[in-house]
């Protein structure tokens, strides 16, 4: 069995009375997309947050290549190889395209302490800015204003900004988030291949997009693990069926 | 954007080309207080090129920048006191004497200033918002009480020196000569803030202010990179206070008074937030209103009040973005 990229052991968070992550065991395997689901207020998101470091977990272990982060913030994480997309856009709307992208690739030579020289004459963070940006399809608007792009390409350039940064595994929110069945099969197109680059932990509410993409699924009901499995065995899974897919699955 | 010049480019140098004009024309008409004044307008703009560095690149609302200028000012206050009484500054465990030297002056106010900047920064980035605010007016509070109770060095009534301070090759008593410096020091700060402006630590900075989450997830520390800015902003504000009290001869606590963190506030606004040229323009508007309108009322602060509002409300680009235009990225 091959080693998992990410992992995380016993998640366990709570605010209060309100149990969000409860024992959550997770594994993302190199090539695969494993994509996480469940209703609104499962969960999810605070997962996501213990994962990248934004939230530090009450119990449990998180793993980034065999090696133990839980104790490292989000910046270091990151350092590390994981890269993450927001539900929300989270892009400096007052640069550029190209601005964005550059400053993913100055995470990823984490030299930021350069006062003099210009950013845009570098060409180690052009060429891997460039790269991400014609990888997701922005070459061309690479001088836009990011105030000024579609909505749709604002969800490319947040995938790019992940593929700026040394990624060993993606945490993905939501990237099909108010993208319509164009954009969304695009995108998923897209997704599909970008599993050969790293593995993809997917957190997705467009069920047509995690049915196509997911190499397996995890279903998450009230801050727990419900199901793991391919999606043949969650689509016939009796309890998902009752929690949260409903009869139409 | 590279090579063509754009409009804001254009009206940077006209500003520069009117700030030599007007003392060079004062010069020969023999008005030396009009080179006074043009020497006032780059001092101030100096102490907001400093604040615009923390405020409009960083986004931190610094109500408590009057400490830099005022450690710059008693920078050179204290070492030139001493040395106009022959007095030494320490004696233990070194010996550290006075000085008449600017460039001795300099180095100190901006060393002095970094590091309170550094300390206050640390302390105050724990923060945002208006609670950034608060403990930044709070620190300024603590110097300014502090000056006044240091009766070493004249309490409330401040230091007067009474000989300017000297500059190697030239007479600094001569206002047109020290007009010049003031200048060449701004002029050297803008083209550094220029560079840093389009430089890596720019960029990551000016995401920071804007996205500070997305900044973290692409492996940077948001707040180390706003404590930066914050320690280079309080470094020049720093010399500009130094100057400042080299043009007045005299310090006094009131140059640590949050008035004054609130008028450098103020000039950033008039001119213009985040732009190259915003603080040179807002202290030379700041200056000739206090000038003319204050020769007219003594209630010539109503109106900048008016003016002000007008800005905040129909261009939020200060005079910087009404005349010379949207803001184009930095490319």
């Amino acid at each position: 069995m091959t080693e998992p990229v990410l992992e995380t052991r016993g998640i366990t968070k709570s605010f209060g009375a309100l149990t969000a992550s409860e024992d959550i065991a997770l594994d993302l395997k190199p090539g695969e997309i494993h994509a996480v689901i469940g209703p609104n207020g499962a969960g999810k998101s605070t997962l996501i947050q213990q994962i990248c470091g934004l939230l530090r977990p009450d119990a449990g272990q998180v793993l980034l290549g065999g090696r133990d982060v839980t104790r490292l913030g989000a910046a270091a994480r990151a350092r590390a190889g994981l890269a993450r997309t927001f539900q929300v856009s989270q892009l400096a709307m007052e640069d550029t395209v190209l601005q964005n992208a550059l400053l993913g690739a100055l995470g990823a030579t984490a030299r930021p302490w350069r006062f003099f020289g210009r950013a845009l004459d570098d060409a180690e963070l052009r060429d891997r800015a460039e790269a991400a940006l014609a990888q997701v399809g922005l070459a061309d608007a690479a001088a836009t204003l990011c105030a000024d792009l579609s909505h749709g390409q604002r969800r490319q350039l947040e995938v790019a900004m992940a593929l700026t940064v040394h990624p060993r595994a993606f945490v993905m929110d939501e990237p099909m988030a108010g993208l319509g069945a164009e954009g969304s099969k695009r995108m998923t197109g897209f997704l599909s291949e970008l599993r050969g680059t790293a593995p993809i932990l997917l957190v997705e509410h467009d069920m047509d997009a995690v049915f196509a993409l997911a190499d397996r699924i995890s279903v998450m009901v009230y801050g727990r693990i419900i199901a793991t499995g391919t999606v043949s065995e969650i689509r016939a899974d009796r309890a998902v069926r009752d929690a949260y897919l409903g009869e139409e699955a | 954007m590279n090579g063509a010049m754009n409009r804001e480019a254009w009206l940077n140098l006209a500003v520069l080309a009117g700030l030599v004009a007007v003392p060079l024309w004062a010069l020969a008409v023999d008005e030396p207080f009009t080179i006074t004044l043009a020497t006032r307008v780059a001092i101030l703009a100096l102490a907001a090129v400093g604040l615009n560095i923390a405020l409009g690149l960083g986004g931190l609302v610094s109500l408590g920048h009057a400490v830099f200028f005022g450690i710059g000012g008693y920078a050179m206050g204290i070492l030139a006191h001493h040395a106009q009484t022959y007095t030494a500054v320490a004696e233990w465990p070194v010996l550290i004497e006075g000085t008449k030297s600017m460039p001795v002056i300099w180095v100190v106010a901006v060393v002095t200033s970094a590091l309170a900047a550094l300390v206050i920064g640390v302390l105050s980035l724990r923060t945002s918002g208006v609670y950034f605010i608060m403990i930044t007016l709070a620190f300024g509070q603590m110097f300014f009480y502090f000056a006044i109770s240091w009766s070493a060095y004249g309490g409330e009534d401040g230091l007067s020196i009474y000989v300017r301070n000297g500059f190697p090759g030239l007479n600094t008593l001569v206002p047109i000569q020290f007009f010049g410096l003031c200048f060449a020091i701004l002029c050297a700060v803008l083209w550094l803030n220029a560079r840093l402006m389009r430089s890596p630590f720019g960029l990551a900075l000016n995401a920071a202010r804007q996205v500070p989450v997305r900044v973290e997830t692409v492996g940077l520390n948001p707040v180390r990179l706003k404590l930066v800015a914050f320690v280079i902003s309080g470094a020049i504000t720093g010399l500009a206070g130094a100057l400042f009290a080299d043009l007045n001869r005299f310090v006094s606590p009131t140059m640590f008074s949050w008035q004054f963190s609130g008028e450098i506030i103020i000039l950033v606004i008039l001119g213009g937030v985040g732009r190259l040229f915003g603080p040179v323009v807002g202290a030379a508007v700041f200056v000739l209103l206090e000038h003319w309108l204050g020769g007219l009322t003594e209630f010539w602060l109503i109106w900048l009040g008016v003016i002000l509002l007008l800005i905040v409300l129909f261009a939020r680009g200060g005079l910087v973005g009404l005349l010379g235009g949207r803001s184009v990225a930095h490319d």
